[in-house]
């Protein structure tokens, strides 16, 4: 299960973490690979851990997978809980290489150090990356600049699936899934999905889910490898992340060496914006 | 940065709670918990270890299997070459087998009385970042 390698991933991606100087040492002594990057997102609790533990043992039939799982950090501790683990024991014996990340608040809303830690797993021979996250605020932003394909998760009984609708993040998935079919209500919600994308002229597949169903969870796994096989759009989004990575890169070189970065980190959050909205049509 | 723990409950004992509420006020004092939930195996716990790259571990063992589970654990940090990382204790342990335990390399045992800004402040002074 190469132990090792995963000694030497593990010990790196906290060096990257904390230390961007030789984070770009450590990502420029690799070659380029080619990867995946699969993003889940949603509410906390409609199940995106335990969809990732099935989904991330179907990508390790094909190929090196890993899982990062990204909780938001305490604004007023730093602290955080990271508990994606619990429900992805399955995948980990298996073989998936699983890392908690906590947010540690960043511009974008994930980890800052995320653009650099997605290209090294890369780099180090993950060809499949799933990113779990909890799609609110900045976070969304981060995602689609990373992501070759996002899942929505909705479930039912989750009281926020319609604020987070009406907040747009209705925008940002590419598949959809009311997870939770065993639940009254997964079929309302459902049916509500589909008249809200249908509303807004999206053709996006929507796919009711369970974990009693595993067969929902592989359809799920097809409808993802369908999306990731689209190229030209793949192509936009390997630009993005690696555009996004370097400005990254940037802001990190040029707040190290002056005092006042208030105004660069605005400028930073501007760009970044423009480079999404040229991105979007 | 902040200190990366990871808090684990080997063995087949039924409920979480105390170790849940450890996890909640470490993160209270600003760590990055690592929660890995009931019923893991030594080598899960170790491959979590290895994988998060965390500090330091805490274990909560209330089933009175301490000392079987302590050296399992520990021998598969070995295994994976992690040994270097400290792990403590915590739950229902009775003082005869504390030497035992510290002998086998547990850096240090809380029983239920610890109050937890104690085992907050012990576990910083363990990984001294
Ligand atoms: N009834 C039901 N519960 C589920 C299903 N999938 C996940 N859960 C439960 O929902 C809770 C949250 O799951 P988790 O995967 O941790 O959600 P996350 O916070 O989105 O990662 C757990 O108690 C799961 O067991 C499902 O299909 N049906
Ligand atoms: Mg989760």
């Amino acid at each position: 299960m190469l132990k090792n390698n995963f000694l030497e991933v593990a010990k790196k991606i906290s060096v990257i973490e904390n230390n961007h100087s030789k984070a770009k040492e450590i990502i420029d002594g690799l070659p380029e690979k080619s990867y995946f990057v699969v993003g889940i997102t949603g509410s906390p609790g409609v199940g995106k851990s335990s969809l990732t533990n099935i989904i991330a043992m179907k990508f390790l039939e094909k190929g090196k997978t890993a899982v990062l799982a990204i909780d938001p950090s305490s604004p007023f501790t730093g602290g955080a809980f990271l508990g994606d683990r619990i429900r992805m024991k399955d995948s980990a014996s298996k073989g998936v290489f699983i890392r908690s990340l906590a947010s540690r608040g960043s511009v974008g809303g994930l980890n800052p150090s995320i653009y650099d830690t997605v290209e090294f797993l890369g780099r180090s021979g993950f060809e499949y990356i799933i990113l779990e996250t909890v799609g609110t605020g900045q976070a969304e932003t981060d995602i689609k600049n990373i992501a070759d394909v996002i899942v929505l998760v909705l479930s039912p009984g989750n009281g926020d699936e319609i604020q987070s609708m009406k907040a747009g993040i209705m925008e940002i998935g590419d598949i959809y899934v009311v997870n939770k079919m065993d639940l009254p209500g997964a079929k309302s919600l459902y049916a509500k999905v589909k008249s809200i994308l249908e509303l807004s002229n999206k053709n996006n597949e929507v796919l009711l889910t369970g974990m009693a169903y595993k067969e929902t969870i592989y359809d799920l796994f097809d409808k993802i490898n369908i999306e990731l096989g689209k190229k030209t759009h793949r192509n936009s989004v390997k630009n993005k992340r690696e555009i996004n990575r370097l400005l990254n890169v940037v802001l990190k070189e040029i707040n190290d060496n002056c005092l006042n970065c208030e105004s660069l980190e605005i400028i930073y959050k501007f760009i970044r914006e423009d480079l999404n909205e040229g991105k979007k049509s | 940065m902040p200190i990366k723990v990871l808090v684990a409950k080997p063995g087949l004992d039924g409920h979480d709670r105390g170790a849940k509420v450890v996890a909640m006020a470490l993160r209270d004092a600003g760590m990055e918990v690592i929660y890995t939930g009931l019923r893991q195996t030594p080598s899960s716990i170790a491959d979590a270890a290895l994988q998060e790259d965390v500090d330091i571990i805490g274990l909560s063992i209330l089933s009175g299997a301490h000392n079987r589970l302590c050296k399992k654990v520990l021998d598969a940090m070995k295994e994976r070459n992690i040994e270097n990382k400290p792990v403590f204790l915590g739950g229902i342990i009775p003082e005869e087998d504390y030497e035992n335990l510290k002998s086998m390399g547990i850096v240090d045992i809380f029983g239920p009385g610890t109050s937890l800004e104690l085992i907050a402040k012990r576990i910083k002074e363990i990984v001294k970042k």
